[in-house]
Order: C-alpha cells, then sequence, then structure tokens
C-alpha cells in the first residue's frame, strides 16, 4: 500500500514540479509571468488533441511543449517588446488560455484518452521497497528529475546560466556587459512555457488521460507559489512540490482513518492543509533574511528597455 | 485611426438596422442555463442533451438558447433576468445555486414560466424539478455487495448537501438487502469537477482496500483509475463505458431530455402549471446504463429491482432502517417521506463516515 | 524586421488618451475576424458585445452591479502595488470581510435596527483588513514573501466559509441546503434607484473609495510616501519613510476596501451567505487595477469596460450563440491590446528592416 500511496504522490506532484521549475527559470532571468494557469491548460489541450489525431502519446507530449513554449511567446511579445506589464499580461494570458483550450478541445471532450505508459528500467526496477517507483515510471517523471538536475547544473554551473541569473538581478549592468537581455529573456519565457505545457501533457495523459475543459484546475497557480516557496532554486522546488502532493494526498487518507477510527474531522479542514503546511514552511524557511535576499532575483517584473 | 472610423461607422449603420429589424418570431424560446460547460462530460452536459433532444422532438415549434459557465451568485440572477428580457418563455435553471435568483426573478416577470432543478423553493410561475436518483443508487449498491469480494465499496463524494448524503444511504441500503455486513468508505472530494483530485480520491480508496467504486463528482477520472488499478466501478450522470469498457457495472444516466419535453409541450399546449415534481425510474427522468461487467444472475437481479421500483412495489427508503447511531429512524414497512429524504442530513447505520453537524 | 522602442522625454498626453481607442479599434478589428471565421457576423457580434448591454436602463444597473466589487477591490490594490506590496489574496479578503460582515444577520436575524448595515460594513471591512494582515504580519515580522501567502490563504478562506455555511451557519430552514438565512431587510444594502433595476450602494462606495483614494495620491503626503516607497526603499528612507509600516497600511487599506466589497455584495447582491460567492472578482481586479494603470480614476473606467465584457458575452451567447469560451478569448484579445497600445504612452516604437532604419511608424 505504501508504494501505491507513494505513486499517487509522485503522480499528483508531477505537474506542479514541471510548471514550478519552468516558472523558476523564467523569474531568475527577471521576468514574472503569472500566465502558468494558462500555458498549462494550453499544453494540456494541445498534447490530448495531437495524441488522439495521431494515436502516439509522445507525439501528445511534444504538441504539449510546442503548444506551451508557442502560447508563452504571445506574453513574451508584450511584456519584452512591448514592455507591457508583466502581472496583467501573465494573468490576461490566463485569461485567453483558458478560453482558447476550451474552444481548441470542445470536439475532445468525452474521448477516452491514451495513457502514456511507464518505461521499465529492467533491473533497477526490481529494486525492494523504492525500485518499483523510481525505475518504472513514465517519461514525464524521468523528465522532471533530469529537468531538476539539469536546471540545478544550469543555473549554477554554467556560463550561460550564470549570465542568466546576472540579467535576473540587474538587467542594466547585464546589458552593460554586453548580454542580450531581451534575447535571453525571450528564451527563459519559451522554457516556461514549454515546461507549463509539459506539465498540462501530464495532465491530459498520464494523472488523468482526458480531455476537460479548465482541467488545470488552479494548479499553475500553486506552481507560482511554489516557486517563492524554493526561493528560486530547484531542488527545493522538488521538495516543495513532493511536500505540497503528499500533504494533499494524505489528507484523502486521513478521511478514511478517520472513518475507522469513528472521528468528525471536517473535510473542508483537511483539504485546507496543504495550504496552511505552505504557508507555515514558508515561514520557517524564509525567517533567514539573508539567503532569500541572496536569491530573489533582484530585478523581478521589471521592464528593461535597453538604452541606445 | 481609419480602421477605428471605419469600425464605428459600420456599428453606427448596424445600430440602426437593428433596432427596427427585429425579425417577428413565430417560434417559443425555450432557455436554460447551465453553472457548469456543456461539455463538462457530467451533470451540465446532461442537460444539455436534454436540450438538444428537445430541440430534435420540438425544433419546429421551439428554438433553445442557453447560456452555459454561469456563476451562482448575483451573475446568475442577471442572467436569468436577460432571459427573462429577451423573450424566453420558459426558463430551465439547472443549479441548485440558482435557486434564489430564480425565485427574484420569477417574482418580477410574472407571464414567463420559470423551472428550478433540484430545489425547492416554487411559485406560480415557478416550478421545480428533480430526479430520484437515489432508485438507482439503490439498484448500484446491491450490485456492488454481489460483485465485492472484500465487501467494501469506496463512494466519492463532492460536498455533505443531502442529494449526496441520500445517495450514499441508498447505495449502502441496496447493499444491505444482499450483504448486511456490507461498509461503504466515503471520501469527501470537495469538489465537483477537478479530475486530478477525483482521481487521487480513487487511488486513496482503492489503496485502503476497497473493491468497488462509485461517484458523486462530475468527471471520468474515477472510472479511469478503477479501470486501470483493474476494479469495478458505477458511472454517474452520464453512460461513461467509454472510460472503462471492462469497468463500468452500470451508471445512473440522467435523462432530462424526456422532462423537457414533457414540460414544453404543456407550455405550448397551455396546460403548464407550476408543479413541484420529483421523477424517478419509471417516468424516464433516469435510467441505467446497460448492466455490463458482471453475471448473468447479478444482471437478472438488478433488472428485477430496476422493475421492482418502476411499478413502485419497492422503495429503496422502506423500514426497517436504523440511523447510524443505531437509533431507530423508519419502522417494519414504513417508507421514509420526501421532505425529510429531500432534507437528508444523516447516515444510516453500515456508513463508516461521520457527517459533520 | 524589428521592433524597437524609445523612450519618450515625457509621457505622451495625446496617447495617454489615443492608446485605449487604439486598442478599442485593434480589438474590434481582430474581434471581427475571429468571428467572421467561426462563421458569426463579426457586426452583429462586436454590437452585442459593446453596444446591447448599454442600450437598457436594467442593464446599466446590471453593469455597476458587476463592476463596484472590482473597481472596490482594484483601487485598493493599487496602492499595494504602487509601493511595490504584492498583494494577490484579494480574493480572500473578499471571502473573509463576507463572512465578519455577515455575523450579525446569520447571528440575530430578529436584530431590526438602522445600526446593523453601519456595523456590517465595519465588521466586513475589519474582517478584510485583518486577513490582509496575516501576509503583512509574516512579511514584516518573518520576512515572508506576501504573493505566496495571501495566496495560500484564498483557499483557506473559501474552505472556511464552505465549513460555515454547510455546518454552523446553515439555515435550519433551508433543507439543510448549504446556505445561510436570508439577511433582514434592514441588513441588506440599500439599492440606489430601485424602481429602475438593482444596482445598489457598493457603486457608490466603489466611486467614493476611487475618489478618495484619488486625491490621497495626488495632493496628500501619504499618496507622495506610496510612491516614493515603491520606487525605492531606499529613497523612501532618505525621506524618513518607513517600509515596515507602509507593507500595514497598504495591506490593512486594499483588505479593508477587498472585504467592505465582500459585504456589500453578499448583503446587497445576493441576500445571504453561500459556498461561491464570488466568480474570481478578486483575481480579476488585478487585471482592472493594471488596465487602469494604477490610477484609481483610471479603474473606475477598466472597471466597467471589463464588466461589460462579461455582460457582451453573455448577451453575445444568448442573442447569436457565441460561446462562452469564444468570450474568453475576445476578452483576452482585449486585455492584450490594451496593455500593448499602452506601450505607446511612455514609448516611441520604431519598426527596423534589416538593420535599414525606415523611420517612425507611429507616435
Amino acid at each position: 500500500m505504501f508504494e501505491a500511496i507513494l505513486l499517487t504522490v509522485i503522480t499528483a506532484s508531477t505537474p506542479l514540479v514541471l510548471a514550478a521549475l519552468g516558472e523558476l527559470v523564467t523569474e531568475r532571468s527577471g521576468v514574472l509571468n503569472l500566465g502558468v494557469e494558462g500555458m498549462m491548460i494550453m499544453g494540456a489541450v494541445c498534447a490530448f488533441v495531437a495524441a488522439q489525431l495521431t494515436g502516439s502519446p509522445y507525439a501528445g507530449i511534444l504538441a504539449g511543449i510546442l503548444g506551451g513554449g508557442i502560447f508563452s511567446l504571445l506574453f513574451g511579445f508584450l511584456t519584452l517588446t512591448l514592455v507591457a506589464n508583466q502581472v496583467a499580461t501573465g494573468l490576461a494570458l490566463t485569461i485567453l488560455g483558458l478560453g482558447l483550450s476550451g474552444q481548441i478541445g470542445e470536439a475532445f471532450v468525452g474521448q477516452p484518452g491514451i495513457k502514456l505508459q511507464p518505461i521499465v528500467f529492467p533491473l533497477l526496477s526490481d529494486i525492494p521497497f523504492f525500485g518499483r517507483v523510481l525505475f518504472s515510471q513514465d517519461l514525464i517523471f524521468y523528465l522532471s528529475v533530469a529537468l531538476v538536475i539539469g536546471i540545478h547544473w544550469f543555473l549554477f554551473k554554467s556560463r550561460t546560466g550564470l549570465k542568466l541569473r546576472a540579467i535576473g538581478d540587474s538587467h542594466s549592468s547585464a546589458h552593460a556587459l554586453g548580454i542580450n537581455v531581451i534575447r535571453t529573456r525571450y528564451l527563459a519565457v519559451m522554457f516556461g512555457g514549454a515546461c507549463a505545457g509539459l506539465a498540462g501533457a501530464q495532465l491530459s495523459l498520464v494523472y488523468t488521460p482526458q480531455w476537460v475543459e479548465n482541467m488545470s484546475a488552479g494548479r499553475g497557480w500553486i506552481a507560482l507559489a511554489l516557486v517563492v516557496f524554493a526561493s528560486w532554486r530547484p531542488w527545493r522546488i522538488l521538495a516543495g512540490g513532493y511536500l505540497f502532493g503528499a500533504v494533499g494526498i494524505g489528507q484523502l487518507h486521513a478521511q478514511i482513518l478517520a472513518q475507522n477510527l469513528g472521528i468528525v474531522i471536517p473535510s473542508q479542514f483537511l483539504s485546507a492543509l496543504p495550504y496552511a503546511a505552505t504557508i507555515v514552511v514558508l515561514i520557517i524557511i524564509s525567517h533567514n533574511r539573508r539567503t532569500t535576499l541572496i536569491n530573489t532575483p533582484a530585478s523581478l517584473g521589471k521592464p528593461f528597455v535597453p538604452d541606445r | 485611426m481609419k480602421k477605428l472610423i471605419i469600425a464605428l461607422a459600420a456599428s453606427a449603420a448596424l445600430m440602426g438596422g437593428f433596432s427596427t429589424g427585429a425579425q417577428a418570431q413565430e417560434k417559443k424560446k425555450v432557455c436554460f442555463i447551465y453553472v457548469g460547460s456543456k461539455t463538462d462530460g457530467g451533470w451540465t452536459q446532461a442537460h444539455d442533451l436534454g436540450r438538444q433532444q428537445l430541440d430534435k422532438a420540438l425544433g419546429t415549434k421551439v428554438e433553445t438558447p442557453f447560456l452555459e459557465n454561469v456563476p451562482e451568485g448575483p451573475d446568475a440572477e442577471r442572467a436569468i433576468e436577460r432571459m427573462a428580457r429577451s423573450g424566453c418563455a420558459l426558463v430551465f435553471t439547472t443549479s441548485f445555486g440558482f435557486m434564489d435568483a430564480t425565485v427574484k426573478v420569477a417574482a418580477k416577470f410574472p407571464d414567463v414560466k420559470f423551472e428550478h432543478a433540484t430545489g425547492f423553493k416554487a411559485a406560480p410561475n415557478l416550478a421545480t424539478y428533480n430526479s430520484r436518483f437515489y432508485e438507482g443508487r439503490y439498484i448500484q449498491g446491491q450490485i456492488a455487495a454481489k460483485m465485492s469480494k472484500k465487501g467494501v465499496a469506496g463512494y466519492i463524494a463532492s460536498f455533505p448537501i443531502p442529494e449526496v448524503v441520500m445517495g450514499i444511504n441508498a447505495f449502502e441500503l441496496g447493499a444491505k438487502s444482499i450483504n448486511p455486513n456490507f461498509k461503504l468508505k466515503v471520501v469527501w472530494a470537495n469538489t465537483w469537477f477537478d479530475p486530478g483530485k477525483e482521481a487521487d480520491a480513487a487511488k486513496a480508496l482503492i489503496d485502503q482496500g476497497v473493491d468497488i467504486l462509485t461517484q458523486h463528482t462530475d468527471t471520468t477520472a474515477p472510472m479511469q483509475v478503477a479501470s486501470e488499478r483493474g476494479i469495478l466501478a458505477f458511472g454517474q450522470a452520464s453512460d461513461m463505458i467509454a472510460a472503462g469498457p471492462k469497468t463500468q457495472l452500470t451508471a445512473i444516466v440522467d435523462t432530462w431530455g424526456a422532462y423537457y419535453i414533457k414540460r414544453t409541450q404543456a407550455l405550448l399546449d397551455g396546460t403548464w402549471k407550476s408543479e413541484q415534481i420529483w421523477d424517478g425510474l419509471k417516468d424516464g427522468i433516469l435510467t441505467m446504463a446497460p448492466y455490463t461487467n458482471m453475471p448473468d444472475d447479478v444482471k437478472a437481479m438488478a433488472e428485477e429491482t430496476e422493475a421492482k421500483i418502476k411499478s413502485g412495489e419497492l422503495h429503496p427508503f422502506t423500514g426497517p432502517i436504523n440511523k447510524q447511531d443505531g437509533s431507530a429512524w423508519l419502522k417494519a414497512g414504513e417508507k421514509a417521506q420526501d421532505g425529510v429524504l429531500l432534507g437528508m442530513n444523516f447516515y444510516i447505520e453500515g456508513v463508516d463516515d461521520k457527517l459533520p453537524q | 524586421m524589428r521592433i524597437e522602442l524609445q523612450k519618450r522625454a515625457r509621457v505622451s498626453t495625446l496617447f495617454s488618451v489615443l492608446s485605449p481607442l487604439l486598442a478599442l479599434a485593434l480589438t474590434l478589428l481582430f474581434g471581427a475576424i475571429m468571428f467572421w471565421l467561426l462563421g458569426k457576423n463579426p457586426v452583429s457580434a462586436l454590437y452585442s458585445f459593446f453596444i446591447e448591454p448599454l442600450l437598457e436602463v436594467w442593464s446599466l444597473h446590471e453593469l455597476a452591479i458587476k463592476a463596484a466589487p472590482l473597481i472596490l477591490i482594484a483601487v485598493g490594490l493599487s496602492v499595494c502595488y504602487r509601493s511595490n506590496n504584492w498583494n494577490i489574496g484579494a480574493e480572500g479578503q473578499f471571502t473573509i470581510g463576507a463572512i465578519t460582515g455577515s455575523i450579525l444577520p446569520v447571528l440575530y436575524p430578529a436584530w431590526h435596527s438602522p445600526m446593523i448595515l453601519p456595523l456590517m460594513l465595519i465588521l466586513g471591512m475589519l474582517g478584510g483588513a485583518l486577513y490582509a494582515g496575516i501576509p503583512a504580519l509574516l512579511k514584516t515580522r518573518f520576512n515572508t514573501n506576501e504573493i505566496l501567502t495571501s495566496l495560500m490563504l484564498v483557499y483557506i478562506a473559501q474552505l472556511y466559509l464552505d465549513w460555515l455555511v454547510r455546518g454552523p451557519w446553515r439555515d435550519p430552514q433551508g433543507n439543510n441546503f448549504p446556505i445561510t438565512k436570508t439577511f433582514q431587510i434592514e441588513a441588506v444594502v440599500p439599492e440606489i434607484l430601485s424602481s429602475s433595476g438593482r444596482a445598489h450602494w457598493a457603486f457608490i462606495f466603489a466611486i467614493v473609495a476611487a475618489v478618495a483614494l484619488w486625491f490621497m495620491m495626488r495632493f496628500m503626503l501619504k499618496g507622495f510616501e506610496v510612491s516614493v516607497l515603491g520606487q525605492s526603499e531606499r529613497a523612501g528612507r532618505f525621506a524618513g519613510f518607513s517600509a515596515r509600516r507602509m507593507v500595514w497600511f497598504s495591506m490593512l487599506l486594499s483588505g479593508a476596501l477587498a472585504g467592505l466589497a465582500g459585504i456589500s455584495e453578499v448583503s446587497g447582491s445576493i441576500g445571504h451567505l453561500q459556498p461561491i460567492i464570488s466568480p474570481g472578482y478578486g483575481f480579476t481586479a488585478i487585471i482592472v487595477a493594471f488596465l487602469g494603470r494604477l490610477n484609481p480614476l483610471g479603474i473606475i473606467a477598466s472597471g466597467l469596460v471589463l464588466a461589460l465584457t462579461y455582460l457582451g458575452g453573455e448577451a453575445a451567447q444568448l442573442s447569436i450563440g457565441i460561446s462562452d469560451k469564444v468570450s474568453r478569448v475576445f476578452q483576452g484579445l482585449l486585455l492584450f491590446f490594451v496593455l500593448s497600445c499602452d506601450t505607446l504612452i511612455h514609448y516611441r516604437i520604431r519598426l527596423i528592416f534589416s538593420g535599414m532604419k525606415t523611420g517612425e511608424v507611429k507616435g
């Protein structure tokens, strides 16, 4: 049973981790894109439609990534080229995404989807206890773990990552050093969109292989919160995402256990647990003002126009 | 700038054309207001299918405009009023949360007829209608007791309203009529519509040892999970067989179409009057999806029960029934009153969950 | 081809006025193309979006009802955002304000006194302010990011409301449905002109709040303090302003206004508490605040425009069968065009073709 619960937690957490990772890179470059929910739902619908049309969930994954990535360009054009306000544009992107995805997916509602099958690593998956949990998963899960490692390496070990962080901390200084701020930010925004799209693909191909309107049901917002929660560090996103997922699944089991024991707990209180837990953990980790300041991209949300 | 002028000119020209050009309408308008999307796969979709059937049956005499995704609250009142003003002769408001808004608008427009689904407030021009879903739940309970090896079923519930509590009780009653020790585990998802959460709830129940699932939420996600995990399940609101061809035992299918046609016909004939209607299996307002994935004897039993309920021979809530705490509720042979059922806020014996009071 | 921006020396007054019109024109054009592609008559579609809701008096009332909470919340948020405090949990403060404001009519339904309504409004404001005080406290005391805490508190507030109306506050005569008793008449925010429609005083509150905050931002030291601290905390410190106090001020103010919006909505428009009391006003208000360029008077206009698109979307759905999904796409288009046209206020836009400057296209 424990193994099964772990698997459930992983499935519930993966979309949060993925979308948050993408947003982390975007925000590290100094851009705040509140449109994660919209990009995620676009990814979900593109992935589902492509998988249905081609019969291949892998085509779906690709379509999800492309869908989210291309959709985020709209945000990029407005906020980077036209320096529109990032908060408002992000929210508008969500409104647009929810509407557009509903329109695109209308003909596909109610069709049973194609589930992305796990890729089993022969020997590793036989390791007792965690073998099946870690090595008998679908491609998107492996990608999410690879992305955590990859993004950590990219941000803190690679030159380009250093440049990206430099832009996020002070776009004017970075510009003065000859770094192309706008181009880097475009790429970061698209990466964020692609990750959100991949998260959406996970929803419509793995979590619940189907398409219904609004199926992201607010997960994009949680992902946004996770980035802050993780103080812009990839490994903490992984931890935070799994913690959030675990509390959410745990409260369902708590309901059943409470029934077995004959205790009355209003289910609303249990449903509120993940949110309350997030706040509490955030208080604990943000208590140290210095580390928070180091990690927060200083020019987050501020527009940049190169001088000429 | 030029574009703007053109656009303005175009719309100005049109305004003139519009106010005079309102086409004379012979067809009566029968309007629908939905709380969700018409393709939500559950509650609203079932109502929209009903609307489409109405369109097919009486399309020459009526047209059927609708508003979807109308939030409960002041938006609902505006939307309903807009319908009344736009010439709707009959307005179906298809969510419980529209009750007070419907009551208010109905008072303002005495010449327009209103019908509110699942509510309890009526007026001379406001009827209420509901479906005896619990009849289907009882049949499901019986099937579950026959098919479950462990004698425990899982119930994914949305919110603790009488409708849902009634369904849980009916399911347990049906199950206990076959296996007196049958147990029911309830998980509250606190949502009508979130495929992810519904799937999580399904998985939690299965991990806690249930081997049959039933749901009172809107999406097919629990059915998909049941099918993956190789257990059996019941569909909700619409036939969910496509999501679980080897999983679905049967489903309670909301078939509002028959009702909508009946009431619209009454409107056309001039015989419409305000009633508080609570139809059941016999009236065709709900139907059971084909009994599948079960042995013939179970199927025969289910069909027999269905026939008995239709003929009125069997009322699921017939005593002796004890409340959850063991105290007596209905004496032997006593049938529950509709009013009690519609406001039900207690469990019967055998349900493991506790209702917060 | 690429687009290059050049900062204007001064804010362009011309484009401050023209930009919304240009945005509207672009929206009309693109909207028309979209409707045409969907096989709908573009002219009648645009007509039902922008004109139809304005033609009838009752519909104008509805516009005021829809715009009131948006404006009330957004003007409060504008002070927050100007001072660099990112309260995005107005939806939660709205909910808590509705709850605390409803304490009197729910618990004392037999109390018939003219005092009840003012007390309710005050309690609603207090509730909203206190709830916004949580992220303020966490920010000032523990350095916790207010974006995250205020957002998480939204979900908690909604679940709390859900529990209340299904449990302790449920109307005993309500067939066990999740609604409270209908408020007594003294506890209902009165209508402004009840003969012609149901718009109530919340709209007046919204206008008053907007004008008052406009005055504060424009003519009072506090407004100056907000702007200075928002632009640079360091500069603010030199001027003797406290960023910490500003967190409290802006959060409590926006919370109180969101709370006022909540109780006015519940009392004036709904008449009882129920699990869902807002279609996301607290979030939509964020867009309204930015569309209004964080200027309280601009917010009145943007609140009305956004409310209009909701009403228009409904009208279009009913009269020519444009789905609500298309309406939302259209709404998104409008927002995008408004946001991008505002660029012209601060910048000149140059189109540059393969390195060769072809001169200004606009401005």
